[in-house]
C-alpha cells in the first residue's frame, strides 16, 4: 500500500480533525443563534433579529455588571497568584530535602478538581462547623460571612482561585528558576552586586518568557472560569459574584434564552480570541528562542 | 541579628504557605474519618476515634441516620462514570492524537501548523459557547446522557493536551533512527510502531496521565450534557452537598474518594508537569 508521499500527513491528522471539527458546527451555530430571537419558551416568536441581542446585552446594566465582576475577578487572581506563585518559588528554588518535598506537595491542590476544591472550601468555611472560622476566632475574627455577603462573596472565590492555581505558577517558575544558567549570578555575586539589584537586574529579566507563558494561561482559563463559582455561590447573592460563563448558563437554563447567551458566549470568545492571538504569538515565539538555545 | 530575623521570616513564610496549601487537605481526609456529632461540636476535636462507617455507607449506598429512617446515596455511580469517561476519553485520545502528534512532529506539510493551533485553539474557546448548541443537538439526535456523546465533547480538552505534549517528544527523536530502520526493508508503520512510539514512550505515558487528570477533574461537560444516570463525581459531588440531612463526614468522604485518583497520579508524573501543563512551551 503506497500513500502519496504530500498527502500522507493528512492522512495522520484527518481522524484527529473530524472529530473536532465535529464540536466546530455547534460554534457557528451559536453564533448563528446569538443573531436570533430564541427563547425556548416562546418558539413561535424565533425569528432573525440582527444584533439586536447584542444591542440588547450591552444596553443591560447586568451585563456591564458581569463584565465588571469577571474583570475584578480575573484582574485580583492573576495578581495575587503571580505575586504569591513567584514568592513561593523563590524559597523553594535553593534543592533541599523540605524544599523538594513541599515542591511535590505544593501542586496537589491544582490536581483537585476546581468543583470539588470549592465544595472543599465550603465545608471549610460552613457557618455551623467550618475549621477556618474557628481558627479566625484566634485573631479576633468572628462571624465572616464568607460566601453569603455581596461584600464578601468575590474574596471567597478568589481565595478559592488561588488556592488552585497558585501551584500552576509556582510549578512553572519554579522549573524557570532551576533552569537558569549559573554565570550571571556568579559574576554578580563576584562584583558584589546586592541582592535587591540581582533580584530585579538578572532573576527577573529572565524569568520573564516563564511569568508570560505562566500569566497568559490563567489569564484564559480565570476569565472563562465556571467551576469553581458555580459550585460555591452560583453568581449569588444577588448578582455580586456574576461572571460570564455563570451567567449564560442561568440565562440557558433559567430564563431559556438561547439567543441572549449566545451573544453573551460570542463576546467572551471574541475577547478569548484577542488574548489567544496574544498568547500564541509570544509563545510561539519562546518555543523557537528556547530550541535555537538547545542547538547551540 | 538582621541574619535571624529574616531566618524567622522565612520559617514562617513555610509555616503560612503549608497552613494554607495543604491543611484544607488534610483536614477534608480527617473529616471523613467523623461522625456527624463530632463535625457539628463548637469546639473542633482533635482526638477522636477514626470511623470507617462514611466509607463503608457510601460504597454500599446507604446510610443509617439516628432518629430518621435509612439514607440511600447513589455516589457509587458517579465513581464509576468518572472512570467510564475519563478512561474511555483518554484512549480514544491515543488512538487519534498519537498519529496526528507524529504527523505535526515529522512533516513539513501545508496549513499543518494552522491545523495544529485550530486544535490547541479548542483548549482556550469558552466551553458554553459549544456545549449550549451542542446540548439542543444532542437532544434532537438522540445523543443527550450518553457515553458515547460525553467522550467526543472531552475531546476537546483532552486531544490538544495529548497532541502538544507528545509532538514535543516526537521532535526530540532524531529522525535518521528511523530512516535507517526502513532502509532495512521496514514499512512505515512498522518503523512508527517499532522505534517512534517506544522512544516516546515516556511522554505518551505522562501525557496520558495528565489527560485522565483533566477528564475527570472536568465539571460542566457533563453537567449540561448529561442526566445524573452518567454524571462523574465532580457534578455527583455537589449534588450531594446541595441535598438536605446527608451526614458532612459522608460529604467529606465523597470528596475524598473523588479526589484520591487524580492526586496519586499527580505523584506519578511529577517530572513531566511542567512540559505538560505549559502545554511544551516550557521543559522542566
Amino acid at each position: 500500500m503506497k500513500i502519496n508521499r504530500k498527502l500522507f500527513p493528512y492522512v495522520l491528522t484527518l481522524p484527529a480533525l473530524l472529530v473536532c471539527v465535529g464540536i466546530l458546527i455547534p460554534f457557528f451555530t451559536a453564533v448563528y443563534y446569538s443573531l436570533q430571537r430564541y427563547n425556548l419558551k416562546m418558539p413561535h416568536m424565533k425569528g432573525f433579529i440582527w444584533f439586536d441581542n447584542y444591542v440588547n446585552i450591552f444596553s443591560d446594566p447586568s451585563f456591564w455588571n458581569t463584565i465588571r465582576v469577571s474583570l475584578t475577578y480575573t484582574f485580583f487572581t492573576i495578581i495575587i497568584e503571580l505575586l504569591l506563585g513567584l514568592g513561593i518559588a523563590l524559597l523553594l528554588a535553593k534543592r533541599n530535602w523540605l524544599n523538594n518535598i513541599l515542591g511535590v506537595l505544593l501542586v496537589l491542590p491544582l490536581m483537585i478538581a476546581p468543583a470539588l476544591a470549592s465544595l472543599i472550601w465550603r465545608l471549610l468555611i460552613n457557618p455551623n462547623f467550618g475549621i477556618v472560622n474557628y481558627l479566625l476566632s484566634f485573631i479576633g475574627i468572628d462571624d465572616f460571612t464568607w460566601a453569603s455577603h455581596p461584600d464578601t462573596v468575590l474574596f471567597t472565590l478568589i481565595m478559592v482561585d488561588v488556592w488552585v492555581f497558585t501551584p500552576f505558577i509556582m510549578i512553572l517558575l519554579l522549573a524557570g528558576l532551576r533552569s537558569l544558567p549559573r554565570q550571571p549570578f556568579e559574576a554578580a555575586e563576584l562584583d558584589g552586586v546586592p541582592e535587591y539589584y540581582k533580584f530585579f537586574r538578572i532573576t527577573l529579566p529572565m524569568l520573564f518568557p516563564f511569568i508570560l507563558t505562566a500569566s497568559l494561561f490563567r489569564l484564559l482559563e480565570s476569565i472563562q472560569q465556571f467551576d469553581i463559582i458555580y459550585a460555591l455561590s452560583q453568581g449569588g447573592p444577588g448578582e455580586s459574584s456574576m461572571v460570564f460563563q455563570v451567567s449564560a448558563y442561568l440565562q440557558t437554563f433559567q430564563y431559556t434564552n438561547i439567543g441572549k447567551a449566545a451573544a453573551m458566549m460570542v463576546v467572551l470568545w471574541a475577547i478569548c480570541y484577542f488574548l489567544c492571538h496574544v498568547f500564541v504569538k509570544q509563545w510561539h515565539k519562546l518555543k523557537i528562542k528556547t530550541k535555537g538555545e538547545l542547538l547551540q | 541579628m538582621k541574619f535571624n530575623v529574616w531566618v524567622l521570616l522565612k520559617i514562617l513564610a513555610y509555616i503560612a504557605i503549608i497552613m494554607f496549601f495543604l491543611f484544607p487537605i488534610a483536614w477534608i481526609f480527617n473529616m471523613s474519618f467523623m461522625t456527624n456529632e463530632e463535625i457539628l461540636r463548637k469546639v473542633p476535636v482533635l482526638f477522636y476515634e477514626p470511623t470507617l462507617k462514611n466509607y463503608i455507607g457510601l460504597w454500599k449506598g446507604e446510610i443509617a441516620i439516628e432518629g430518621f429512617a435509612t439514607m440511600y446515596v447513589y455516589f457509587k455511580q458517579n465513581l464509576i462514570n468518572s472512570a467510564i469517561l475519563s478512561v474511555g476519553s483518554v484512549s480514544v485520545t491515543l488512538l487519534l492524537g498519537v498519529p496526528a502528534a507524529y504527523a505535526f512532529a515529522r512533516y513539513k506539510f501545508k496549513g499543518g501548523e494552522d491545523i495544529a493551533f485550530t486544535l490547541l485553539s479548542f483548549r482556550f474557546a469558552p466551553a458554553l459557547l459549544i456545549i449550549l448548541p451542542l446540548n439542543l443537538y444532542f437532544s434532537k439526535i438522540g445523543l443527550y446522557d450518553s457515553y458515547f456523546a460525553l467522550i467526543w465533547v472531552y475531546q476537546l480538552i483532552t486531544l490538544p493536551l495529548l497532541l502538544w505534549i507528545v509532538r514535543g517528544y516526537f521532535e526530540d527523536i532524531s529522525p535518521d533512527i528511523e530512516y535507517a530502520y526502513r532502509l532495512d526493508g521496514h514499512s512505515w508503520f512498522q518503523s512508527f510502531w517499532r522505534i517512534s512510539i517506544p522512544l516516546a514512550k515516556p511522554g505518551i505515558a505522562a501525557a496520558s496521565l495528565l489527560c485522565f487528570i483533566y477528564a475527570w477533574n472536568n465539571f460542566v461537560f457533563a453537567l449540561i450534557l448529561g442526566s445524573s444516570q452518567i454524571q462523574p463525581v465532580t457534578v455527583g459531588a455537589l449534588a450531594f452537598i446541595t441535598a438536605s440531612a446527608i451526614p458532612y463526614g459522608l460529604i467529606a468522604c465523597g470528596i475524598v474518594v473523588s479526589v484520591l485518583p487524580t492526586l496519586i497520579l499527580a505523584l506519578f508524573i511529577q517530572k513531566y508537569l511542567v512540559q505538560g501543563l505549559s502545554l511544551g512551551a516550557i521543559k522542566g
